[in-house]
């Protein structure tokens, strides 16, 4: 599960992670009285206003300003709640931003000029364990910083038995060449972030950047926080933080229908049991000369109601003109699947204007071949994958 | 032959007396698999689907001299129904649970460094053996016995190449679905390995998909040992988009060396014969085997 910017930092917070102040508004007018709160509890003079919307580079796109005035605060906050944020990240409708963090400045002058550093925490699939990514190149994209500079990017894999040890904590600090109060700050930081990322259950935290700041303080100027999805059930309070407005509306239909499902922008719509299938199947709809326009994976049951509600879905895209059912019935058996499939099919008919193709594969394959081609729909009934993707071809010539 | 199970292999289910578990416990115990017995804490000293049921892992291996374990418990307690078999020394642990918490399962992994067991999964169709032990939730029908062995991360791509396999005239020497998870117990070059070392294994159908490094590290193991049997390769979701999760915890796109090209790249370049759909597994197979 994605998280804002804001949800994030208030979980650092809560693990003792320093992070500058920060209040999240819906209006132009709370963005000025958050800006004056910053004002009298921080002596900051300067608020960085900043678009919070699940996806990087927002920078890039325009969400994120520096208000030097109240009224600027005013001004740009007006200008970024409601706009539709186009990042790198996002497609190329973008995002609409609904709310808005007002950030105390914490690049003000001082004693050594603030620097920008680059921190993150991950599980290394390889070794199974946990690592930190570190770099002194903060405040870029850190995929240009791995192609350029590789060797400006550091790893630390972290003992799952032990967690962070101070030792490793200091290496990473001489290695990013923080010292005195920096390196004490540093060594509390990274401790608490580590402490954090396994208390909640994380599977991303990506700290860029990580600010020293000209008073030599440690903070998270900005935070990406990706929990397990897997482990929600013992986080209520974080699972309480997701936000549907974020995600596509198919798919948070058919995750509250209980399937798997991933909106592309294809022309092919497809419904699969298993997701190896699934992914298999979208590739051979583009070996075929078509786009698929989802991933959807319908589980074990495909049941009439799970194989109508799968269809609306599909159907909802406009720009679908074919949809392909692929299922390999093992426990469950070809015939049933098609019960299903042609009840579902004689339930929505009238919503139905795109060719339908469907392949059974399994437990009593010919049956269900033979139900589908009796039962009167205008259905294209298959067997094998080679015959599916034939069918898709004609059906998109 | 066949590689890790076969007639002999005894079996125990842990959470036998759940939904799921009774369920496959019956097709299992149908299919001939020889099951001895089930473990659900608090139910010991029952009999259940005809097979003795014990609170403890422990305790059942002792009375039934189980050697193979496969776990239907919820993801919440699936971490540490694993490290039960573990520490009742079961030499292999098939986990078909899907959804365990990762840092679960990186604890998991470290507590089967030092010990004896092998895990398969979680998140997986388990294992199969044709005609001599089903140790999953796979169709048993579908497999007939024979001399090409299957690894696969998914299970419905398993069902798909195994049909294949059987409607090209071959069979299968065992099948294995390690699991679509970002931590799990047996890689694919592990498999890889053992079905290397099977004597009676002839040719090898690998099945991947996007996401972790596994498929290259098997293909670069397979090229640095010789090539020694054939290996039909597939990798699925060449069409899925970057950063967004398919269906598999672990079916992600990465960088740029993670994607479905890259590991085709590599496996082709160390010489398996790549397969662009699992539609061509079956001709493939055909094409390679004398």
């Amino acid at each position: 599960m994605n998280l804002h910017e804001y949800q994030g930092k208030d979980i650092l917070h809560s693990f003792g992670v320093k992070v500058p102040m920060g209040i999240v508004v819906l209006t132009p007018d709370e963005a000025v009285s958050a800006a004056e709160k910053i004002a009298t509890e921080s002596d900051s003079s300067l608020w960085a206003v900043k678009a919070q919307i699940h996806a990087g580079g927002r920078g890039k796109g325009g969400g994120v300003k520096i208000a030097k005035s109240l009224d600027e605060v005013r001004e740009k906050s007006s200008q970024i709640l409601g706009m539709r944020l186009i990042t790198p990240q996002t497609s190329k409708e973008g995002k609409l931003v609904h709310r808005v963090m007002i950030a105390q400045d914490v690049y003000y002058p001082g004693a050594s000029a603030p620097k920008e550093y680059y921190v993150s925490m991950l599980m290394d699939r390889t070794k199974g364990k946990n690592m930190i990514v570190y770099s002194s190149q903060g405040g870029m994209d850190i995929e240009e910083v791995a192609e350029k500079n590789p060797e400006k990017i550091f790893t630390e894999e972290i003992d799952p038995a032990f967690g962070i040890r101070d030792f490793q904590a200091r290496k990473i600090a001489f290695y990013l060449d923080l010292n005195g109060k920096a390196f004490k700050e540093f060594v509390c930081f990274i401790k608490a972030l580590y402490e954090a990322y396994v208390a909640s259950d994380a599977s991303l935290f990506e700290i860029n950047p990580m600010l020293k700041t000209s008073d030599d303080q440690i903070m998270a100027v900005d935070a990406k926080v990706v929990l397990d999805d897997n482990a929600l059930y013992r986080h209520s309070e974080y699972a309480a933080m997701r936000d549907t407005d974020e995600e596509d509306p198919a798919e948070v239909e058919a995750s509250r229908a209980g399937m798997n499902f991933v909106k592309l922008h294809g022309n092919v719509g497809c419904m699969v049991n298993g997701a190896g299938l699934a992914m298999a199947t979208m590739d051979m709809i583009k070996l075929s000369g078509g786009s698929p326009a989802n991933f959807l994976d319908v589980g074990g049951t495909a049941d009439a109601e799970r194989v109508e509600k799968a269809f609306r879905i599909i159907l909802k895209d406009e720009s679908v003109c074919a949809i392909l059912i692929n299922i390999f019935g093992g426990i469950v058996r070809c015939d049933r699947v098609a019960q299903g499939i042609i009840d579902a099919y004689n339930n929505m008919k009238e919503s139905f204007s795109v060719p339908l193709i469907v392949r059974l594969q399994g437990t009593n394959a010919e049956q269900a071949k033979n139900m589908i081609n009796q039962s009167g729909l205008r259905v294209h009934s298959v067997i094998t994958l080679k015959e599916a993707a034939e069918k898709i071809q004609e059906a998109l010539s | 032959m066949s590689i890790l199970v076969d007639k002999n292999s005894r079996v125990l289910i842990q959470g036998i007396t759940g939904k799921e578990g009774t369920f496959h416990a019956r097709q299992m115990i149908e299919y001939g698999t020889p099951i001895v017995g089930g473990v659900t804490p608090a139910k010991g000293g029952q009999d259940y689907l005809e097979r003795p049921v014990f609170d403890t892992v422990v305790q059942a291996v002792e009375a039934t001299d189980a050697n193979v374990s496969i776990i239907f418990v919820p993801p919440a307690f699936a971490a540490d129904a694993i490290m039960e078999a573990a520490d009742a020394q079961i030499a292999l642990i098939v986990c078909i649970t899907e959804g365990i918490p990762l840092a679960d399962m990186i604890r998991v992994k470290q507590y089967l460094k030092n010990r004896n067991s092998r895990l398969i999964g979680p998140n997986c169709p388990g294992i199969i053996t044709p005609e001599e032990a089903k140790i999953g939730i796979m169709p048993g029908f579908i497999f007939k016995k024979g001399r090409i062995g299957i690894v696969s991360k998914s299970g419905t791509l398993t069902y798909e190449a195994a049909d294949q396999v059987v409607k090209a005239g071959y069979g299968i020497s065992t099948a294995i679905g390690i699991g679509g998870d970002p931590v799990i117990g047996t890689s694919t070059q592990k498999a890889v390995a053992l079905f290397m070392k099977d004597p009676e294994t002839e040719a090898i159908i690998m099945i991947g998909e996007i996401g972790g490094m596994l498929e290259t590290q098997a293909a670069r193991w397979i090229y640095e040992t010789g090539n020694k049997k054939p290996v039909i390769g597939f990798i699925a979701g060449k069409t899925a988009p970057k950063g967004r999760t398919m269906g598999h915890a672990g079916a992600i796109v990465g960088g740029k060396d993670d994607t479905a090209e890259a590991k085709m790249k590599i496996m082709q370049d160390c010489g398996l014969y790549v397969v662009a759909s699992p539609a061509e597994i079956g001709m493939t197979l055909a094409k390679v085997l004398p």
